[in-house]
């Protein structure tokens, strides 16, 4: 959005979610029902995200989806603030799926990234609405009055008018071109770098918060799908005999085949529709289904870890290079050389994907956790052939999503059924479901070659990357990675180095590859992080001063004049350049704080590693202990430089989550394939971190005056190496091969 | 038909016996704040007090709580202002939120039977509830401030 909108009473009212059917839904959600009230009067609509009634509520969308981020707190305090409105008198409303939002794809920790500044030019320009209207009703210059504490003053003459007086008034009024608009200062700000409490808080505590899997409409069918044990697989025989005999079972409804690309669409099944849930689980349990062999059938996750680890050692195709790296590396007086790899992973967020969806006059009608309403509207329109503009989505919270819930397959089933039925239904995952037929972080091996010159100076630098690429889901064809998965980490390698060859290597995918918190930064984090450390030790010094000597001197690093098309998390260079200073001082900051560099106990040690990811930095300092085989991790240090920051709490929250993330998918994280067939199924056997297992968390921010970079993912990726580079240098082995449970008790 | 007291409520509930509780109260008795997070009383977040002790709902069947008391986060306190909930809003412990009804009932538990918890208590008690956004070091610091106020009201 570059430009505030003027829009009507009634495509706001069908924007938030408040027209027909939709209103009895989110009615359910104690937080909105103010605003449902509200909206029943008159509402002063300013533009697109901003409201104000007579009452003066001022209601503020938030079109992103909220999953843990606070991102339904953090957007709207920051137009409540260029507003200058009263946050209490704030109530935020979900925006349903509509691209004159711009993307809603709660990704790539782009929410504050992307719409700070939009969400800045809302507050404004109803600010500068509200001071006209004040102006022409006293018939002063505009010049003469402001806002301040949810009303306009005239302090010339000490008239003043709250907001919901004037709103009718304002909201007659064509909005203000961007050109005109004031902002405030820094030094001004109230909500801005504030830690606001999150707008859901009473909501979540009392046990009233509604996620996707709680929704629910009269007479509606509960789903439970049994996929394809394989991908690509389709089905052969069903007999349901018996799964309609269950008390509670209604219908037993084949899924569509599959499609190549799979893209977002539903997988084949068979569903068992219900009254109840447990019905649906119980019928679908005594479904006797017979599957076809798939071409996927043979993939076996530990032979093809070996196929990747033994590719990524022979020469690849070269993404990005610098001087002559091979020659270099044949004069060196020394070398060291390393492979890492990293298994497969899956999502887990605690509330499986879940979706209710409603086929009524031709309309669908669908309210999910989801990250993309846009795509869900989009994909729910292709596969079913309904007309775009007959498919509403309703974004309700998430119970987390880390890249699940931004792939709307889950809703495309709930359509289907709707449609076939006539009825609404609800598709809920089981936990065995989300862990084997989601979209998985790929599978990956790098490989990490440096040369030394006799003072021990790098002089030369190999790398390679081999993993299954997240466009084969989409195209179904990709054997390498994009362009923009190796700009997670890899391509973008911020070392100063006279010569360089950054490579990649072919990896066919045999499953559904897709985003998990963090991507491709997740390996190449993990792989840079341990390589520099490794060097460090090789090469006698302090693992923070070789990550200094590394980085070199303070300067903005490009990787495009070395032939790699650097994506840079889809901003400009300009705006947000790779800083080695800024990476340089998350380093120390974090060295310092956590004093990785004095004594510790016996069978203890330090590691440490630095990453920028989604434009953010942040360094990792973790201290562990290893004993007798077995590992404790006694603390974990972070500092981060995010940029601005708009709600510092919520930041902290982010980081402490992310080592949290960082640390279990490291420790034990690993999905493995037999014959095509994934072989966990539950928290038993995907073992996610406990409470005893989670260190005390230290987070610094770095404050900065730099535009907003991203926070949800750019914790996770120093996370592994500071890790494993704590274990070695407590004494325990050097790990190369994720995750550490392979290798000791965690 | 099951008869049990749900929040100070009799209710009766015409179900299978081998119904779990967890599924009786969302898709029967339209209980949302009790989530499913496994099935397999792996996760905690279908905690809930039968009788005064906190159970994983989700492999308790329906018949075993008849006639019993069943608290669930929706009889806590509507007003969130338990001292478990307050600790909980004053060390801004949620993030997505889906897993903490199953946490505040499990530390709830835990207060009930033990007002002054160590470290190694809370770790114990609680390892049974995930939270894969990674609260645990605020449900830490929430109940040892819980457990200070609930220690000044009696
Ligand atoms: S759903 Fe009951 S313990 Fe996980
Ligand atoms: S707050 Fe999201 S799972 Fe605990």
């Amino acid at each position: 959005m570059s430009r505030c909108q003027n829009v009507s009473r009634r495509e706001f009212l069908k924007f938030a979610g408040f027209a027909g059917s939709g209103l009895m839904l989110g009615a359910l959600v104690p937080g909105w029902r103010p605003v449902m009230a509200q909206t029943a009067g008159l509402p002063g609509e300013l533009n697109l995200f901003i409201s104000i009634g007579s009452d003066d509520r001022v209601h503020i969308v938030c079109h992103r989806s909220e999953m843990g981020q606070g991102i339904r707190t953090g957007l709207p305090q920051v137009a409540a603030d260029e507003l200058m409105a009263d946050w209490n008198k704030v109530r935020v409303v979900q925006g349903m799926a509509n691209e004159a939002y711009g993307s809603q794809n709660t990704d790539g920790s782009r929410s504050v990234r992307h719409f700070y500044q939009t969400m800045r030019e809302m507050g404004a320009s109803a600010r500068s609405m509200l001071e006209q209207a004040a102006a022409e009703r006293w018939q002063v210059p505009v010049s003469e009055v402001q806002a301040r504490d949810h009303q306009i003053w005239h302090d010339k003459s000490g008239c003043s008018l709250r907001f919901g007086q004037l709103a009718e008034a304002a909201a007659q009024l064509s909005p203000p071109d961007k050109e005109q608009l004031t902002f405030k200062s820094r030094k001004d700000f109230a909500y801005i770098g504030k830690g606001l409490k999150i707008v859901d808080m009473q909501a979540i505590l009392t046990g009233q918060a509604k996620f996707g899997i709680d929704m629910t409409l009269p007479d509606m069918l509960y789903a439970s799908i049994e996929r394809a044990p394989v991908l690509g697989a389709g089905l052969v025989s069903l007999d349901d005999k018996q799964a309609r005999e269950v008390k509670g079972v209604v219908d037993v409804i084949q899924m569509p085949a599959q499609t190549i690309p799979v893209g977002f669409t539903s997988l084949p099944g068979v569903a068992v529709l219900a009254t109840n849930t447990w019905a649906a689980m119980q019928g679908r349990k005594r479904l006797a289904i017979s599957w076809q062999d798939s071409a996927h059938g043979q993939h076996d996750s530990a032979s093809y870890l070996k196929t990747l680890t033994d590719r990524v050692v022979t020469k690849g195709r070269v993404i990005r290079s610098v001087g002559d790296a091979y020659s270099a590396m044949m004069n060196a007086v020394d070398t060291h050389s390393a492979t890492y790899t990293v298994p497969y992973l899956i999502h887990a967020p605690m509330e499986p994907p879940a979706a209710l969806a409603r086929f009524k006059d031709g309309e669908m009608e669908i309210w999910a956790c989801t990250q993309t309403p846009q795509a869900t509207q989009n994909t729910v329109a292709q596969q079913l052939g309904i007309d775009k503009s007959k498919v509403k989505v309703h974004v309700t919270l998430l119970g987390g999503g880390f890249g699940r819930k931004s792939k709307p397959d889950f809703s495309v089933e709930a359509a289907f059924l709707a449609k076939e039925t006539g009825k609404p239904v609800k598709v809920t995952w089981s936990r065995e479901d989300e862990i084997q037929h989601g979209f998985y972080h790929a599978i990956s091996a790098q490989y990490y070659e440096a040369g030394m010159d006799d003072t021990g100076r790098v002089t030369s630098w190999v790398q390679r990357t081999a993993f299954p690429s997240i466009s084969w889901t989409f195209n179904g064809t990709a054997e390498e990675p994009s362009d923009g998965e190796l700009s997670l980490g890899f391509g973008d390698l911020p070392f100063a180095l006279d010569n360089l060859s950054c490579e990649t290597q072919k990896a066919e995918a045999h499953l559904r590859i897709g985003w998990l918190r963090s991507v491709s930064n997740i390996q190449h984090g993990f792989a840079i992080g341990s390589f520099v450390d490794e060097l460090a030790h090789k090469l006698n010094r302090e693992p923070r001063q070789m990550w200094l000597e590394l980085l070199g001197s303070d300067r903005l690093v490009n990787p495009k004049p070395e032939g790699f098309e650097y994506t840079n998390y889809g901003d400009p260079l300009e705006q947000h350049p790779i800083d080695t200073a800024r990476l340089k001082k998350v380093l120390n900051l974090v060295a310092e704080k956590a004093g990785v560099e004095e004594s510790v106990g016996q069978h203890e040690g330090w590691g440490i590693s630095v990453h920028r990811s989604f434009v953010s930095y942040v360094a990792v300092a973790s201290r562990v202990r290893v004993k007798d085989g077995k590992l404790k991790v006694l603390e974990m240090h972070c500092a981060a430089d995010a940029g601005t920051v708009v709600n510092p709490d919520r930041v902290k929250s982010q980081m402490e989550g992310s080592m949290i993330f960082g640390l279990s998918l490291a420790l034990m994280g690993e999905i493995t394939l037999r014959e095509g067939k994934v072989q966990q199924s539950n928290y038993h056997d995907y073992p996610v971190l406990r409470m005893p297992q989670s260190p005390p968390i230290h987070v610094y921010l770095v404050e900065s005056d730099a535009p907003p970079g991203g926070v949800g993912e750019p914790g996770v990726p120093p996370v592994a190496a500071s890790l494993t580079n704590a274990i070695f240098r407590a004494g325990g082995k050097r790990i190369r091969e994720l995750p550490v449970s392979k290798h000791m008790e965690v | 038909m099951i008869q049990f007291n749900l929040n100070g409520k009799d209710v009766s509930v015409d179900a299978e016996a081998d119904m779990p509780l967890l599924w009786v109260l969302r898709d029967l008795l339209d209980m949302t704040g009790t989530k499913y997070g496994c099935g397999m009383a792996l996760c905690g977040a279908c905690t809930v007090h039968v009788d005064g002790q906190a159970q994983r709902s989700c492999t308790m069947p329906v018949s075993q709580v008849a006639k019993k008391q069943v608290k669930t986060i929706e009889g806590l306190g509507v007003d969130a202002s338990h001292p478990v909930q307050q600790a909980w809003a004053q060390h801004d412990v949620p993030q997505c939120g889906y897993c903490q009804a199953g946490q505040i009932m499990s530390a709830v538990a835990l207060l009930e039977k033990n007002p002054k918890p160590t470290d190694s208590d809370i770790d114990e008690f609680m390892q049974g509830n995930i939270c894969r956004c990674g609260t645990y070091p605020r449900i830490k610091a929430a109940i040892k401030t819980a457990a200070g106020k609930m220690g000044e009201g009696s």
